[in-house]
Parts: C-alpha cells; structure tokens; sequence
C-alpha cells in the first residue's frame, strides 16, 4: 500500500449484514470504539429475509477508511462492505412541519414545488412537506425553510445504489 | 438423542474436544451445573473464587495447551465478573468460549434479579456475542463460537443462554465441528515481492509478534532467521517462540527491550514484522519506528496492516503458510557483518541490580532458571516483575511464557497459572507476581488448594506499586500519589491461612533454599520474596520516545 495523505472526504458505505439481533447494535459499537464517524446511518430490509442492508454516511482520511473497511469486513455478521461511488444514485426523504397561516401558504407551495416536494398535509396553522433526493438538494431545501418557524424536521438519512446491471458488490463502480 | 438444553451445552463440549472447563454456578446457571454433575466424568469443571479467576484461568489454559479455553458464570454479576477475563484474551487473541446463564425469557428486559445484558456488555472486547432465548438456536450458536474462537486471528465469544432455554428439551444429532475458516490466500507476486526484498537487503531484521506463537511458526522463522542471516527480535507476546541463547535473538524490543533490539530496529535497512500490530509499546514513536526501513507486514488480520505504522508491504496471511512458501524463494545469506554487530549490541544491558535490597528480581529469577527443566511454564501478572520475568527468564519455547500483554491485566496471573497448571499437569508452573497484583486476586489461592496444584507464586514484594512507583519517580518529581501504601499483608499467614504453604526470603541464598524446598511441594506454595522499591526497570524507553532517549539505568 502506498503512503497515504491525511485529506478528509465523506463516503457512503454499504453494508450487506445478517439480519439477527444485535447487528445494528454490534456495528454501532464498532464504529464507537474505533473512532469512526457516523454523519447518517440507515438499515432496511433486502430482497433476502436473511440480509439487512446498512448504510453509512462517514468522513475520514485514507488510513481512517482503510480501517473502517478492514474492522468492518472482518466481523462475522458482514458480508459485504462497499465504498460506493460517486456516481452511484442516492436519496433521502425529509418530512418537515413548518407553521404556515394563509399568507405564507402560497409562498411555501412555490418552494416546495421548485424542489418537486409536496405538501402531504395541511392543518390551519401549519403544513407538513415531503422532499425526496440527494442530500445536497435537502441541504439545498433546509436553507430556503430556515427562515420560517420549523415544528419538527425528520430526516431518513441516505441510502443509495449504484447504477448499471451489476449489484453493489459485484462492480468496482468508479471507485478511486 | 434427547436432550435439554444444557446437557446439549456439554454434548457439543465433548465434540468439540472440550473436557476441562472453569467457572462459578449460581441461579441462573443451576441447569448447566447440574448438566455438568450428569457429565463430570467427561468434563472436569474448576470451580474458581470468583469468576474472573475462572475467565483467567479458561484464557491460561488456553494459552498454556493450544485448546480452546472455556468458561461458565451464572447471569448478571457473574457474567459482569468474566468481563475483565475476556477483554484480556482478546487483546492477546487467545480462543475462548464464555457461556453465561441468563434470567428467563419470561423476566428479560424487567431488571429481574441478577438480570444484565452480557451479550451486550462484552461486544467490543469479543470476536461475536449470542444472545440464545429459542432452543432451536443454540446448536448452531455453540458450534459456531468455536468455530469463530478458532478461526483466522483467535479471539473470545459469548453464548448467553436464558434459564428456559437451558431446561428446555430438544434433538441432537452429534456431528463434528465446524471446518474453521480458509486461511486467507495471497499471491505468488506477493510472495516473490518480500523475497527479492529479502534478498536484497543488507542489514534485514525480523519484528517476531504473537501470530507467530499463534500459528505455530516457531520452525519456519528459525529456518528463516538461519538461511536468509537475519537477527530476529520478539515482542512480549512472542517470548519463547526464538530459543533465549539463539545466536540470531536479539532479545525483547520495546519499552523495557534490549538495547540491541530497539538498535537493530533503528538502524536496519528492512523490517520484516510477523504477526504483530507494531503497538505503542513497541513502535514507541510510530513516526520514527524503523525510520531507517523498508517495512514489511504480514499478519492474518488485514485490519492490522498499516494500522499503526504505514507500511511498504502489507500482506494478509497465516505466519506459517507465508513462511512455509517463501522460505524456497530465499538465498542463502550470512549478513556476517550486520548480525554480528547488531549481536554485538547485546553486550550493554540495562542495570539489572538497581535496586538497594540484598535480593534482586535478576537473582531470583536467574535461580529459578537454574532450577527448573525446560518443561516449566512462566506465568506472570503485569507491572514491574512482569517486565523482569519477560527480561531475565531464559524462554525456551513456545506457550511457555503467560502473560497479559495487551490489556495488562494486574490480577491476572493467578487464575492464568491455575488453568496453565490444571491443562498441563506434567509441567511444573511458577507464576512471578509483585505485591500490587497478587493483592487483586490472590483469593484463588483456595482454588489452587482444592485443586491441590503445584503452582509457585513468588511474589516480588516491594511494598509499592512498582511501575506507576517508577514512572512517579522519573516523570512526576517522586511524587508518589497512591503507590507507597503501607500495607502489612502477611503473605506467609494468608498462604497458611487458604491450606498452602508460604516462605520468605530476603537473601538470593535463602530464596534457592526456599525454592528448592517450595519445588518438593506437592500442593501450591507462595514465597515472599523482600526486594527493593528503589529498583527499576531497565533499560526503558519513555513513550513517544526512540532510541535516544533510551534510560540505561
């Protein structure tokens, strides 16, 4: 392995784990006990009752991410970890409630349809907007609301996969 | 056949060659203890002072018998007290499989009594943990912990098992255990790479870790040492694996290594470190760290390779199947001039008679030296004497030297000696303690009674806590916050006391006497042997630090 620089950088990680207890609980110790960040963590069902798939937003250095895919991959619940690429597809959702009277209404719809989001809900006082995409487009929305009165912003956190026929472990992707 | 669920624990023991166990009973663990009164003919169970003896002594059997150690403890306090047994084993990578007991199904999650989520507790200090409330889960659970225990770089795993499960019946077909995991594959490339650096070098030297010891390479890197002319130094964990008066060991490097290791390690021109994760009480400065070298890595666990230290080569792969395949690729090569200076550095040591008593630890040990055979197994506790034992005992061979090298676990030695003593009973086992440590568990001494075991524990008395007592001294102006206490233990009264026997000694004359007569003994004998807090523990290295600020003494 070549020396490596000490430049920080997010990636999005993948991880395909047995679906049994404790796993969530294990990779989150994991990720305590090394010093590893956790910016977005999400865990979903597979097409296979027995696998879960997780994903990890992270940032690190290249000796951080060098650790963080050997300490994972060699747990005996993993099996398969990958860094995916940059072209990869990602998405979030956002369910955000924001207070709204009659004249911020139509002002809010603007927004919201500029970011294609909807209004999911409307009560007299307040409305609760669905935004799906990348994180940057959410980031992107979370600005524009930021000055009205928020009541509760949820956010899923990312998950993504990669583009063409071939499954997240079985391609190289773009990976540097 | 028929079964419950733990007589089917003790039927899956016995396949998988299990017929020395250790442990605590209690509530939650009355059905595997009265599984193990059905099966005591099969599988002999140590009962312990208290449950993290027991995990020791599970983690020394290990260690000293190249089995899988195993050990039992009831739910709650009982499983909290294996914590500190199992975090040490794993920081060493020694296989162990911890069953627990848990509260019934029915009460998890309600704070019953003696209730504690162990499979959680133990996660980060384990290999992998089950928590088993279905019966029809806890073959496969078992038969996979030894599996996993066993498998790649070693490690511990948990079983907790609730009460119900542990009553509850079910089929069992026997059947062998589990084939471990492949041994990871590298390429001819890889192997060609390391032997042409090999080749090319002029002053190589090897970093000799506890993989080695591991994967039973101890032939191989001596053929290696010998055909390719490179000094080899070992780490803590790897004491035994190269023969002490072995013309190429260039001794321990280190903290507390030999001068010509942590030389030899500067001044080389390629390091070839094996199984070993170039800790902080090795590579002191990682930085600096054989800053002369080119460095290459092999270890199994590929989470290891550039960890540390950034390395130039970085393979994963099983000591003995690398060695075994790179050793044809090899030219022969004396490096005469390179071994015999690096060899020549042995002939500075540290001051090994610091101390201002009549009886030094150099002594005590040297005498034990003389009068033991080869067969003896070395146990120590961790701190000062611990240091001495891995200087001054002459290691002859692999699994011959027990100690808590990662973790450092003070309180250690005890249980550890028992389990080696118990798994080898034709060896004679010396377990080296100081005063600090012993006091943390020397309660096993009624185990080692009961069990009626030979071990002989010297205890190197200083009446202070002798390394934080040095490190005050050096770094912190002799201000000695806690570690000068005072204490008036009667070492002597507290052996008799438990049914042992106990000796003292203030002179290297009185110590031979005693231990000639301690070696007569067919039960355990402690000998309290009176040295001084005025010795150190020499030569050291002060963390961070390199070779120039090594402190001779």
């Amino acid at each position: 392995m070549e020396k490596t620089e000490r430049s920080e950088r997010s990636e999005i990680l993948s991880i395909l784990v047995s679906n049994e207890p404790g796993v969530t609980a294990k990779l989150g110790s994991l990720f305590a006990r090394r010093g590893f960040n956790i910016d977005s963590f999400t865990a979903s069902p597979t097409n296979d009752p027995k696998l879960t798939r997780i994903t990890i937003a992270t940032t690190g250095d290249d000796r951080k991410f060098n650790q963080i895919l050997t300490q994972t991959a060699k747990q005996e619940f993993v099996k398969t970890i990958d860094i995916m690429g940059k072209k990869s597809i990602y998405r979030e959702l956002l369910l955000l409630k924001v207070k709204a009277d009659k004249r911020d209404r139509s002002q809010l719809k603007e927004i919201v349809d500029i970011y294609r989001g909807r209004i999911v809900d409307l009560s007299r006082q307040s409305m609760i907007i669905e935004v799906t995409g990348s994180s940057e487009k959410i980031d992107g929305f979370m600005n524009m609301m930021s000055c009205y009165d928020l009541i509760d912003v949820c956010r899923t956190g990312v998950t993504g996969i990669n583009r063409g026929d071939a499954g997240i472990s079985d391609s190289s992707d773009d990976e540097e | 056949m028929r079964v419950n669920g733990s007589q089917l624990v003790m039927e899956i023991l016995l396949q998988h060659g299990v017929d020395t166990a250790f442990g605590y009973p209690g509530g939650a663990a009355l059905n595997i203890y009265d599984a193990l009164y059905e099966y005591s003919d099969r599988i002999k169970v140590v009962t312990a002072a208290h449950e993290q003896g027991a995990s020791h002594a599970a983690d020394g059997y290990a260690r000293a018998t190249g089995k899988t150690g195993v050990c039992f403890a009831t739910s709650g306090p009982g499983a909290t007290n294996l914590v500190t047994g199992i975090a040490t084993a794993f920081m060493d990578s020694i296989p162990l499989v911890a069953i627990t007991a848990n509260v019934p199904d029915s009460l998890i999650g309600r704070d019953a009594f003696q209730e504690v989520s162990i499979s959680n507790i133990v996660i980060p200090v384990t290999k992998n943990t089950y928590f088993i409330n279905r019966i029809d889960d806890l073959e496969d659970a078992l038969y996979n912990a030894f599996r996993i225990a066993n498998s790649g770089r070693k490690g511990p795993v948990l079983v907790d098992i609730t009460k119900d499960v542990t009553a509850a019946m079910t089929n069992f077909k026997p059947r062998k255990p589990m084939p471990l995991n492949p041994l990871p594959t590298f390429s001819k490339a890889d192997l060609k790479k390391v032997a042409d650096m090999i080749n090319a070098s002029s002053k190589p030297v090897i970093y000799c870790g506890g993989g080695v010891a591991a994967s039973e390479a101890g032939p191989e890197l001596l053929q290696l040492m010998d055909k390719a002319g490179i000094p080899a130094a070992h780490t803590l964990m790897s004491a035994g694996v190269i023969g002490y008066d072995h013309p190429k060991n260039l001794g321990m490097v280190g903290m507390h290594g030999t001068i010509a290791a942590n030389k030899a390690f500067d001044r080389a021109d390629l390091m070839i470190a094996l199984g070993t994760r170039f800790s902080d009480r090795v590579a002191l400065n990682p930085e600096k760290f054989g800053r002369r070298a080119q460095k290459i890595q092999i270890d199994i666990d590929t989470s290891e390779i550039n960890k540390n230290v950034v390395v130039d080569v970085g393979i994963t792969a099983d000591i003995k199947d690398f060695l075994t395949q790179l050793l044809p690729l090899i030219k022969e090569n004396g490096h005469e001039e390179w071994v015999s200076l690096a060899m020549g550095w042995k002939s500075t040591t540290g001051d090994a008679k610091s101390g201002d008593a009549e009886l030094h630890p150099s002594e005590i040990i040297g005498a034990v030296c003389d009068m033991t055979d080869k067969e003896t197994i070395y146990v120590t506790d961790v701190g000062q004497h611990q240091m001495w034992s891995a200087q001054y005992l002459k290691h002859e061979h692999t699994r011959q030297f027990l100690t808590s090298g990662g973790l450092g676990t003070m309180g250690y030695g005890y249980g550890a000696a028992i389990g080696a003593q118990v798994g080898c009973p034709d060896a004679r086992v010396i377990h080296f303690t100081g005063d600090g440590s012993f006091h943390m568990n020397l309660n096993e001494g009624c185990t080692a009674v009961s069990e009626n075991l030979p071990i002989i524990t010297i205890i190197m008395n200083n009446q202070v806590l002798g390394m934080v007592y040095q490190w005050q001294n050096i770094f912190y102006d002799s201000r000695y916050s806690s570690t000068d206490l005072h204490r008036k233990t009667d070492f002597i009264k507290i052996a008799e006391g438990f049914g042992a026997k106990g000796f003292r000694a203030e002179t290297p004359a009185e110590f031979k006497e005693v231990f000639a007569k301690a070696l007569k003994e067919k039960g355990p004998v402690w000998i309290d042997c009176h040295i001084a807090k005025s010795e150190y523990v020499y030569p050291m290295i002060p963390g961070g630090g390199t070779i120039e600020d090594m402190i001779i003494g």
